[in-house]
Protein backbone atom coordinates (compact mmCIF):
# COMPACT_ATOMS: atom_id res chain seq x y z
CA UNK A 1 0.00 0.00 0.00
CA UNK A 2 1.24 3.46 -0.86
CA UNK A 3 1.40 6.21 1.74
CA UNK A 4 1.34 9.96 1.70
CA UNK A 5 3.41 11.34 4.57
CA UNK A 6 1.10 12.36 7.39
CA UNK A 7 2.76 15.70 8.00
CA UNK A 8 2.58 17.33 4.59
CA UNK A 9 2.45 21.10 5.07
CA UNK A 10 -0.07 23.20 3.17
CA UNK A 11 1.78 23.59 -0.07
CA UNK A 12 -0.94 23.95 -2.64
CA UNK A 13 -3.99 25.90 -3.46
CA UNK A 14 -5.87 26.64 -0.26
CA UNK A 15 -8.80 28.12 -2.18
CA UNK A 16 -9.23 24.72 -3.73
CA UNK A 17 -9.35 23.07 -0.30
CA UNK A 18 -11.97 25.50 0.92
CA UNK A 19 -14.06 25.15 -2.20
CA UNK A 20 -14.14 21.36 -1.92
CA UNK A 21 -14.98 21.54 1.76
CA UNK A 22 -17.83 23.90 1.13
CA UNK A 23 -19.28 22.23 -1.93
CA UNK A 24 -19.07 18.72 -0.47
CA UNK A 25 -20.36 19.85 2.92
CA UNK A 26 -17.88 17.57 4.64
CA UNK A 27 -15.23 18.48 7.14
CA UNK A 28 -12.18 16.79 5.72
CA UNK A 29 -9.89 18.52 8.19
CA UNK A 30 -10.90 15.95 10.75
CA UNK A 31 -9.25 13.16 8.76
CA UNK A 32 -6.28 11.76 10.70
CA UNK A 33 -5.15 9.37 7.96
CA UNK A 34 -6.15 6.19 9.76
CA UNK A 35 -6.60 4.40 6.39
CA UNK A 36 -9.91 2.79 7.33
CA UNK A 37 -11.43 4.11 4.10
CA UNK A 38 -8.67 2.73 1.91
CA UNK A 39 -8.63 -0.67 3.60
CA UNK A 40 -12.39 -0.98 3.10
CA UNK A 41 -12.57 0.40 -0.41
CA UNK A 42 -13.70 -2.39 -2.77
CA UNK A 43 -12.11 -0.78 -5.81
CA UNK A 44 -8.82 0.39 -4.25
CA UNK A 45 -7.00 -2.05 -6.55
CA UNK A 46 -8.03 -0.02 -9.59
CA UNK A 47 -7.15 3.41 -8.15
CA UNK A 48 -4.01 5.49 -8.53
CA UNK A 49 -4.44 7.45 -5.29
CA UNK A 50 -6.16 5.62 -2.45
CA UNK A 51 -9.18 7.31 -0.86
CA UNK A 52 -7.29 8.57 2.23
CA UNK A 53 -4.68 10.02 -0.11
CA UNK A 54 -7.32 11.90 -2.06
CA UNK A 55 -8.49 13.41 1.21
CA UNK A 56 -4.92 14.42 1.91
CA UNK A 57 -4.49 15.94 -1.54
CA UNK A 58 -7.53 18.09 -0.90
CA UNK A 59 -6.37 19.07 2.58
CA UNK A 60 -3.04 20.31 1.29
CA UNK A 61 -4.51 21.88 -1.83
CA UNK A 62 -2.90 19.73 -4.51
CA UNK A 63 -5.59 20.53 -7.00
CA UNK A 64 -4.17 19.11 -10.23
CA UNK A 65 -3.27 15.79 -8.61
CA UNK A 66 -6.74 15.43 -7.14
CA UNK A 67 -8.69 16.48 -10.23
CA UNK A 68 -6.70 14.39 -12.68
CA UNK A 69 -6.62 11.22 -10.58
CA UNK A 70 -8.20 8.03 -11.87
CA UNK A 71 -9.58 7.48 -8.39
CA UNK A 72 -12.38 10.02 -8.59
CA UNK A 73 -13.85 8.12 -11.54
CA UNK A 74 -13.20 4.60 -10.33
CA UNK A 75 -14.91 5.24 -6.98
CA UNK A 76 -18.08 3.16 -7.12
CA UNK A 77 -19.98 5.34 -4.62
CA UNK A 78 -20.44 2.34 -2.39
CA UNK A 79 -20.55 4.49 0.76
CA UNK A 80 -18.45 1.98 2.73
CA UNK A 81 -15.80 4.55 3.57
CA UNK A 82 -18.36 7.14 4.65
CA UNK A 83 -20.08 4.61 6.88
CA UNK A 84 -16.89 3.47 8.58
CA UNK A 85 -14.79 6.62 8.83
CA UNK A 86 -14.29 7.40 12.54
CA UNK A 87 -14.36 11.12 11.72
CA UNK A 88 -17.50 11.20 9.57
CA UNK A 89 -15.59 12.29 6.50
CA UNK A 90 -18.05 11.80 3.64
CA UNK A 91 -15.57 10.76 0.97
CA UNK A 92 -18.28 9.99 -1.62
CA UNK A 93 -19.43 13.64 -1.37
CA UNK A 94 -15.81 14.73 -1.85
CA UNK A 95 -15.57 12.46 -4.92
CA UNK A 96 -18.80 13.95 -6.32
CA UNK A 97 -17.40 17.43 -5.86
CA UNK A 98 -14.06 16.56 -7.46
CA UNK A 99 -15.76 14.90 -10.43
CA UNK A 100 -17.92 17.95 -11.03
CA UNK A 101 -14.84 20.20 -10.84
CA UNK A 102 -12.85 17.95 -13.18
CA UNK A 103 -15.68 18.09 -15.70
CA UNK A 104 -15.85 21.86 -15.40
CA UNK A 105 -12.12 22.18 -15.95
CA UNK A 106 -12.14 19.50 -18.66
CA UNK A 107 -9.48 17.30 -17.11
CA UNK A 108 -11.09 13.88 -17.29
CA UNK A 109 -8.43 11.96 -19.21
CA UNK A 110 -8.21 9.01 -16.78
CA UNK A 111 -11.96 8.65 -16.52
CA UNK A 112 -12.89 9.14 -20.17
CA UNK A 113 -14.78 5.86 -20.50
CA UNK A 114 -16.74 6.50 -17.32
CA UNK A 115 -17.55 10.05 -18.36
CA UNK A 116 -18.89 8.72 -21.67
CA UNK A 117 -21.16 6.44 -19.70
CA UNK A 118 -22.46 9.23 -17.43
CA UNK A 119 -23.04 11.62 -20.30
CA UNK A 120 -24.82 9.05 -22.42
CA UNK A 121 -26.94 8.03 -19.46
CA UNK A 122 -27.99 11.61 -18.79
CA UNK A 123 -28.58 12.48 -22.45
CA UNK A 124 -31.02 9.59 -22.60
CA UNK A 125 -32.89 10.86 -19.58
CA UNK A 126 -33.01 14.29 -21.07
CA UNK A 127 -34.47 12.90 -24.23
CA UNK A 128 -36.89 10.30 -22.86
CA UNK A 129 -37.43 11.19 -19.20
CA UNK A 130 -36.54 7.65 -18.21
CA UNK A 131 -33.65 5.42 -19.09
CA UNK A 132 -33.91 3.71 -22.48
CA UNK A 133 -31.49 0.84 -21.95
CA UNK A 134 -31.20 -0.41 -25.51
CA UNK A 135 -30.26 3.02 -26.76
CA UNK A 136 -27.86 3.47 -23.82
CA UNK A 137 -26.03 0.23 -24.63
CA UNK A 138 -25.82 0.91 -28.34
CA UNK A 139 -24.60 4.45 -27.90
CA UNK A 140 -21.92 3.40 -25.44
CA UNK A 141 -20.75 0.76 -27.89
CA UNK A 142 -20.53 3.33 -30.65
CA UNK A 143 -18.76 5.91 -28.56
CA UNK A 144 -16.21 3.53 -27.09
CA UNK A 145 -15.83 1.59 -30.37
CA UNK A 146 -16.37 -1.62 -28.48
CA UNK A 147 -18.70 -3.43 -30.84
CA UNK A 148 -18.41 -7.06 -29.93
CA UNK A 149 -18.22 -7.58 -26.19
CA UNK A 150 -21.35 -8.96 -24.57
CA UNK A 151 -23.11 -9.15 -27.92
CA UNK A 152 -24.68 -12.56 -27.27
CA UNK A 153 -25.77 -11.38 -23.87
CA UNK A 154 -27.47 -8.35 -25.41
CA UNK A 155 -29.31 -10.49 -27.93
CA UNK A 156 -30.44 -12.84 -25.23
CA UNK A 157 -31.77 -9.95 -23.16
CA UNK A 158 -33.65 -8.64 -26.20
CA UNK A 159 -35.23 -12.05 -26.76
CA UNK A 160 -36.25 -12.27 -23.14
CA UNK A 161 -37.83 -8.85 -23.27
CA UNK A 162 -35.37 -7.46 -20.73
CA UNK A 163 -34.29 -4.87 -23.24
CA UNK A 164 -37.25 -3.07 -24.77
CA UNK A 165 -37.19 -2.05 -28.39
CA UNK A 166 -39.55 0.81 -27.77
CA UNK A 167 -38.42 3.87 -25.85
CA UNK A 168 -40.17 4.78 -22.60
CA UNK A 169 -43.10 7.19 -22.87
CA UNK A 170 -43.55 10.13 -20.57
CA UNK A 171 -46.31 12.71 -20.89
CA UNK A 172 -44.38 15.50 -19.28
CA UNK A 173 -41.01 14.87 -20.88
CA UNK A 174 -40.90 18.63 -21.41
CA UNK A 175 -40.79 19.07 -17.64
CA UNK A 176 -37.70 16.86 -17.42
CA UNK A 177 -36.03 18.65 -20.30
CA UNK A 178 -36.71 21.99 -18.65
CA UNK A 179 -34.74 20.80 -15.60
CA UNK A 180 -31.72 20.06 -17.79
CA UNK A 181 -32.06 23.44 -19.50
CA UNK A 182 -32.09 25.32 -16.22
CA UNK A 183 -28.99 23.43 -15.11
CA UNK A 184 -27.27 24.25 -18.42
CA UNK A 185 -28.15 27.87 -17.91
CA UNK A 186 -26.68 28.14 -14.48
CA UNK A 187 -23.55 26.27 -15.60
CA UNK A 188 -23.18 28.74 -18.46
CA UNK A 189 -23.53 31.56 -15.99
CA UNK A 190 -20.58 30.08 -14.17
CA UNK A 191 -22.46 28.99 -11.09
CA UNK A 192 -20.62 26.36 -9.11
CA UNK A 193 -22.03 22.88 -8.92
CA UNK B 1 -51.24 0.44 3.43
CA UNK B 2 -51.24 2.65 0.36
CA UNK B 3 -48.10 4.04 -1.24
CA UNK B 4 -47.15 6.07 -4.25
CA UNK B 5 -45.13 3.43 -6.07
CA UNK B 6 -41.96 4.52 -7.82
CA UNK B 7 -40.82 1.55 -9.95
CA UNK B 8 -37.68 3.15 -11.38
CA UNK B 9 -36.32 2.42 -14.85
CA UNK B 10 -34.87 -1.05 -14.28
CA UNK B 11 -38.03 -2.63 -12.94
CA UNK B 12 -39.76 -2.19 -16.26
CA UNK B 13 -36.88 -3.50 -18.36
CA UNK B 14 -33.74 -5.33 -17.25
CA UNK B 15 -35.38 -6.30 -13.97
CA UNK B 16 -38.87 -6.97 -15.24
CA UNK B 17 -39.12 -10.11 -13.12
CA UNK B 18 -38.47 -8.02 -10.03
CA UNK B 19 -41.15 -5.53 -11.06
CA UNK B 20 -43.72 -8.24 -11.67
CA UNK B 21 -42.95 -10.14 -8.49
CA UNK B 22 -43.12 -6.92 -6.47
CA UNK B 23 -46.61 -6.18 -7.77
CA UNK B 24 -47.85 -9.73 -7.24
CA UNK B 25 -46.45 -10.02 -3.72
CA UNK B 26 -47.71 -6.59 -2.64
CA UNK B 27 -51.19 -7.32 -3.96
CA UNK B 28 -51.17 -10.60 -2.03
CA UNK B 29 -49.98 -8.96 1.19
CA UNK B 30 -52.43 -6.07 1.03
CA UNK B 31 -49.89 -3.37 0.21
CA UNK B 32 -51.56 -1.06 -2.27
CA UNK B 33 -49.07 0.27 -4.82
CA UNK B 34 -50.45 3.22 -6.71
CA UNK B 35 -47.99 3.91 -9.51
CA UNK B 36 -46.80 7.49 -9.44
CA UNK B 37 -48.13 8.90 -12.73
CA UNK B 38 -45.47 10.17 -15.10
CA UNK B 39 -42.55 9.39 -12.82
CA UNK B 40 -39.11 10.05 -14.29
CA UNK B 41 -35.62 8.64 -13.78
CA UNK B 42 -34.01 9.47 -10.41
CA UNK B 43 -30.72 10.31 -12.13
CA UNK B 44 -28.92 7.32 -10.60
CA UNK B 45 -25.17 7.52 -10.10
CA UNK B 46 -24.61 9.51 -13.29
CA UNK B 47 -26.63 12.38 -11.84
CA UNK B 48 -24.80 12.94 -8.59
CA UNK B 49 -21.44 11.98 -10.10
CA UNK B 50 -21.58 14.91 -12.46
CA UNK B 51 -23.83 17.60 -11.01
CA UNK B 52 -25.28 17.73 -7.51
CA UNK B 53 -28.15 20.06 -8.34
CA UNK B 54 -29.16 18.06 -11.39
CA UNK B 55 -29.25 14.96 -9.20
CA UNK B 56 -31.45 16.71 -6.67
CA UNK B 57 -33.79 18.02 -9.35
CA UNK B 58 -34.21 14.66 -11.12
CA UNK B 59 -35.05 12.92 -7.86
CA UNK B 60 -36.96 15.93 -6.58
CA UNK B 61 -39.40 15.98 -9.48
CA UNK B 62 -40.67 12.57 -8.34
CA UNK B 63 -40.79 13.58 -4.69
CA UNK B 64 -42.88 16.58 -5.65
CA UNK B 65 -45.24 14.43 -7.73
CA UNK B 66 -45.86 12.18 -4.74
CA UNK B 67 -46.36 15.14 -2.45
CA UNK B 68 -49.16 16.36 -4.70
CA UNK B 69 -51.15 13.25 -3.90
CA UNK B 70 -50.10 13.16 -0.26
CA UNK B 71 -48.58 9.70 -0.10
CA UNK B 72 -45.35 8.17 1.14
CA UNK B 73 -43.35 6.59 -1.65
CA UNK B 74 -42.55 2.89 -1.91
CA UNK B 75 -39.53 1.83 -3.97
CA UNK B 76 -37.95 -1.48 -4.85
CA UNK B 77 -34.61 -0.30 -6.24
CA UNK B 78 -32.07 0.58 -3.52
CA UNK B 79 -30.31 3.07 -5.81
CA UNK B 80 -33.55 5.00 -6.38
CA UNK B 81 -34.27 4.63 -2.66
CA UNK B 82 -31.00 6.31 -1.74
CA UNK B 83 -31.38 9.07 -4.35
CA UNK B 84 -34.91 9.93 -3.25
CA UNK B 85 -34.07 9.86 0.45
CA UNK B 86 -30.82 11.83 0.07
CA UNK B 87 -32.59 14.53 -1.87
CA UNK B 88 -35.33 14.92 0.69
CA UNK B 89 -32.74 15.06 3.47
CA UNK B 90 -30.60 17.61 1.63
CA UNK B 91 -33.49 20.02 1.20
CA UNK B 92 -35.57 19.33 4.30
CA UNK B 93 -33.63 21.42 6.76
CA UNK B 94 -31.97 23.74 4.30
CA UNK B 95 -34.30 26.36 2.87
CA UNK B 96 -31.72 27.59 0.37
CA UNK B 97 -31.36 24.10 -1.12
CA UNK B 98 -35.10 23.71 -1.14
CA UNK B 99 -35.74 26.98 -2.93
CA UNK B 100 -33.17 26.06 -5.53
CA UNK B 101 -34.80 22.67 -6.03
CA UNK B 102 -38.24 24.21 -6.37
CA UNK B 103 -36.88 26.64 -8.95
CA UNK B 104 -35.26 23.83 -10.95
CA UNK B 105 -38.29 21.55 -11.02
CA UNK B 106 -40.82 24.37 -11.17
CA UNK B 107 -43.13 22.56 -8.75
CA UNK B 108 -43.85 23.13 -5.08
CA UNK B 109 -42.07 20.78 -2.68
CA UNK B 110 -42.00 20.85 1.10
CA UNK B 111 -40.27 17.56 1.88
CA UNK B 112 -43.30 16.27 3.77
CA UNK B 113 -43.42 12.63 2.78
CA UNK B 114 -41.15 9.68 3.36
CA UNK B 115 -39.67 7.13 0.94
CA UNK B 116 -39.61 3.51 2.06
CA UNK B 117 -38.02 0.42 0.60
CA UNK B 118 -40.33 -2.55 0.11
CA UNK B 119 -38.06 -4.83 2.12
CA UNK B 120 -38.57 -2.46 5.06
CA UNK B 121 -42.34 -2.29 4.49
CA UNK B 122 -42.72 -6.05 4.19
CA UNK B 123 -40.52 -6.90 7.18
CA UNK B 124 -41.61 -4.13 9.52
CA UNK B 125 -45.18 -3.21 8.58
CA UNK B 126 -46.59 -6.46 7.27
CA UNK B 127 -44.39 -8.39 9.68
CA UNK B 128 -42.81 -11.80 9.60
CA UNK B 129 -45.57 -13.49 11.61
CA UNK B 130 -48.07 -12.48 8.97
CA UNK B 131 -45.72 -13.74 6.24
CA UNK B 132 -45.29 -17.10 7.95
CA UNK B 133 -49.04 -17.60 8.06
CA UNK B 134 -49.22 -17.30 4.30
CA UNK B 135 -46.45 -19.72 3.40
CA UNK B 136 -47.88 -22.71 1.55
CA UNK B 137 -44.66 -24.13 0.10
CA UNK B 138 -41.86 -23.63 2.60
CA UNK B 139 -38.44 -23.23 0.99
CA UNK B 140 -37.18 -26.12 3.06
CA UNK B 141 -33.48 -26.95 2.95
CA UNK B 142 -32.80 -24.28 0.34
CA UNK B 143 -29.45 -22.86 1.39
CA UNK B 144 -29.30 -19.15 0.79
CA UNK B 145 -27.24 -16.09 1.59
CA UNK B 146 -28.82 -12.63 1.69
CA UNK B 147 -26.91 -10.10 -0.30
CA UNK B 148 -27.83 -6.53 0.73
CA UNK B 149 -25.16 -4.66 -1.22
CA UNK B 150 -24.65 -0.96 -0.56
CA UNK B 151 -27.67 1.30 -0.67
CA UNK B 152 -30.17 -0.61 1.41
CA UNK B 153 -27.95 0.01 4.41
CA UNK B 154 -25.55 2.82 3.55
CA UNK B 155 -25.08 5.61 4.40
CA UNK B 156 -27.00 4.84 7.62
CA UNK B 157 -27.88 8.47 8.35
CA UNK B 158 -29.83 8.57 5.06
CA UNK B 159 -31.24 5.07 4.59
CA UNK B 160 -30.78 2.70 7.47
CA UNK B 161 -33.81 0.68 8.50
CA UNK B 162 -31.30 -2.05 9.29
CA UNK B 163 -27.79 -2.43 10.68
CA UNK B 164 -25.22 -1.08 8.18
CA UNK B 165 -22.63 -3.80 8.82
CA UNK B 166 -24.68 -6.84 9.71
CA UNK B 167 -28.22 -6.32 8.47
CA UNK B 168 -30.77 -8.97 9.42
CA UNK B 169 -34.08 -8.13 7.76
CA UNK B 170 -33.68 -10.24 4.63
CA UNK B 171 -32.13 -13.10 6.63
CA UNK B 172 -35.13 -13.20 8.93
CA UNK B 173 -37.55 -12.89 6.04
CA UNK B 174 -36.00 -15.84 4.20
CA UNK B 175 -35.96 -17.89 7.39
CA UNK B 176 -39.67 -17.10 7.80
CA UNK B 177 -40.21 -18.58 4.33
CA UNK B 178 -38.58 -21.77 5.57
CA UNK B 179 -35.15 -21.42 3.93
CA UNK B 180 -31.85 -22.27 5.54
CA UNK B 181 -30.05 -18.94 5.69
CA UNK B 182 -26.27 -18.94 5.93
CA UNK B 183 -24.30 -16.30 7.73
CA UNK B 184 -21.49 -14.85 5.65
CA UNK B 185 -19.24 -11.83 5.36
CA UNK B 186 -20.31 -10.70 1.89
CA UNK B 187 -23.67 -9.19 2.91
CA UNK B 188 -22.75 -5.56 2.43
CA UNK B 189 -19.83 -5.88 0.00
CA UNK B 190 -20.09 -3.72 -3.09
CA UNK B 191 -20.57 -5.60 -6.40
CA UNK B 192 -19.38 -2.64 -8.48
CA UNK B 193 -22.75 -2.25 -10.15
CA UNK B 194 -22.19 1.41 -10.97
CA UNK B 195 -19.15 0.38 -13.01
CA UNK B 196 -20.89 -2.56 -14.67
CA UNK B 197 -20.99 -0.88 -18.07
CA UNK B 198 -17.96 1.35 -17.87
CA UNK B 199 -15.34 -0.83 -16.10
CA UNK B 200 -16.38 -4.41 -16.63
CA UNK B 201 -13.15 -5.89 -15.33
CA UNK B 202 -13.56 -4.11 -12.00
CA UNK B 203 -17.15 -5.27 -11.61
CA UNK B 204 -16.09 -8.78 -12.70
CA UNK B 205 -13.50 -9.05 -9.97
CA UNK B 206 -15.91 -7.91 -7.26
CA UNK B 207 -18.62 -10.32 -8.41
CA UNK B 208 -16.12 -13.20 -8.47
CA UNK B 209 -15.15 -12.44 -4.87
CA UNK B 210 -18.73 -12.17 -3.66
CA UNK B 211 -19.90 -15.37 -5.34
CA UNK B 212 -16.87 -17.23 -4.02
CA UNK B 213 -17.66 -16.05 -0.49
CA UNK B 214 -21.23 -17.23 -0.95
CA UNK B 215 -20.07 -20.65 -2.12
CA UNK B 216 -17.69 -20.96 0.80
CA UNK B 217 -20.57 -20.18 3.13
CA UNK B 218 -22.39 -23.17 1.64
CA UNK B 219 -24.98 -21.21 -0.29
CA UNK B 220 -26.80 -22.67 -3.27
CA UNK B 221 -28.06 -19.26 -4.33
CA UNK B 222 -27.84 -15.59 -3.46
CA UNK B 223 -30.80 -13.34 -2.72
CA UNK B 224 -30.96 -9.64 -3.48
CA UNK B 225 -33.32 -6.66 -3.33
CA UNK B 226 -31.47 -4.67 -5.98
CA UNK B 227 -32.01 -4.74 -9.76
CA UNK B 228 -28.48 -3.46 -10.46
CA UNK B 229 -26.83 -6.03 -8.19
CA UNK B 230 -28.97 -8.76 -9.74
CA UNK B 231 -27.94 -7.94 -13.32
CA UNK B 232 -24.34 -7.50 -12.35
CA UNK B 233 -24.17 -10.72 -10.31
CA UNK B 234 -25.79 -12.70 -13.09
CA UNK B 235 -23.90 -11.21 -16.02
CA UNK B 236 -20.44 -11.14 -14.50
CA UNK B 237 -20.74 -14.61 -12.98
CA UNK B 238 -21.58 -15.88 -16.43
CA UNK B 239 -18.12 -14.71 -17.54
CA UNK B 240 -16.40 -16.85 -14.92
CA UNK B 241 -15.40 -20.48 -14.99
CA UNK B 242 -16.87 -21.51 -11.62
CA UNK B 243 -20.28 -23.13 -11.50
CA UNK B 244 -22.74 -20.32 -11.23
CA UNK B 245 -24.96 -19.51 -8.29
CA UNK B 246 -28.51 -18.49 -9.19
CA UNK B 247 -29.56 -15.09 -7.88
CA UNK B 248 -33.12 -14.52 -6.65
CA UNK B 249 -35.03 -11.38 -5.87
CA UNK B 250 -36.46 -11.62 -2.37
CA UNK B 251 -39.94 -10.98 -3.77
CA UNK B 252 -39.61 -13.94 -6.14
CA UNK B 253 -38.97 -16.22 -3.19
CA UNK B 254 -41.91 -14.78 -1.28
CA UNK B 255 -44.07 -15.46 -4.34
CA UNK B 256 -42.73 -18.97 -4.66
CA UNK B 257 -43.29 -19.80 -1.00
CA UNK B 258 -46.80 -18.38 -1.12
CA UNK B 259 -47.65 -20.27 -4.27
CA UNK B 260 -48.42 -17.15 -6.30
CA UNK B 261 -49.24 -17.44 -9.98
CA UNK B 262 -46.54 -16.31 -12.31
CA UNK B 263 -43.56 -17.26 -10.18
CA UNK B 264 -42.29 -19.55 -12.91
CA UNK B 265 -42.52 -16.85 -15.55
CA UNK B 266 -40.44 -14.47 -13.42
CA UNK B 267 -37.72 -17.04 -12.93
CA UNK B 268 -37.62 -17.81 -16.64
CA UNK B 269 -36.15 -14.36 -17.17
CA UNK B 270 -33.01 -15.13 -15.20
CA UNK B 271 -29.75 -15.49 -17.06
CA UNK B 272 -28.62 -18.17 -14.59
CA UNK B 273 -31.45 -20.66 -14.48
CA UNK B 274 -32.56 -21.57 -10.96
CA UNK B 275 -34.86 -24.38 -12.11
CA UNK B 276 -32.63 -27.38 -11.51
CA UNK B 277 -31.83 -26.10 -8.03
CA UNK B 278 -35.52 -25.63 -7.29
CA UNK B 279 -36.42 -29.02 -8.75
CA UNK B 280 -33.87 -30.70 -6.49
CA UNK B 281 -35.83 -29.24 -3.57
CA UNK B 282 -39.23 -30.15 -4.99
CA UNK B 283 -40.10 -26.52 -5.48
S1 LIG C 1 -11.36 6.66 7.35
FE1 LIG C 1 -11.73 8.85 7.64
S2 LIG C 1 -10.17 9.53 9.10
FE2 LIG C 1 -9.52 7.52 8.33
S3 LIG C 1 -8.16 8.03 6.62
FE3 LIG C 1 -10.21 7.73 5.76
S4 LIG C 1 -11.12 9.79 5.70
FE4 LIG C 1 -9.33 9.88 7.07
S1 LIG D 1 -17.39 5.24 -1.80
FE1 LIG D 1 -15.74 5.18 -3.31
S2 LIG D 1 -13.88 5.62 -2.15
FE2 LIG D 1 -15.44 5.10 -0.65
S3 LIG D 1 -15.13 2.91 -0.30
FE3 LIG D 1 -16.69 3.10 -1.89
S4 LIG D 1 -15.60 3.00 -3.83
FE4 LIG D 1 -14.08 3.41 -2.22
Amino acid sequence: MQYVAKSVPAIGDTDFSSEVKEASGTNIDRCYQCLTCSLDCPVAFAMDYLPHQVVRLVQVGLKQEALTSATIWVCANCEACATRCPNDVAIPRVMDTLRAMALRERVVEKGKDIVVFHHTFLENIRRWGRQYELSLLLQIKLRTRDFFSDLRLGLRMLRQGKLKLRPPRLKDVAGVRAIFRRIDQSLAEGERT
Amino acid sequence: MKYAYYPGCSLETTAEEYGRSVRAVCAHLGIELWELPDWSCCGASSGHSTNRRLAQALAGRNLALAERVGLDIAVACPACYLRLRSTRKEVKDNSQNREELVRLIDMPYEAKYDTRHLLDIICNDVGLEELKKRVVRPLEALQLVSYYGCYLVRPPEVVGFDDPENPQSMDRLLAALGAEVRDWSGKVSCCGGSLALSRKEVAGRLVAEISEMARQAGAQAMVTACPLCHSNLEIRQADGKQNKLPVFYFTELIGLAMGLDGAESWLKKHLISPFSLLASHDL
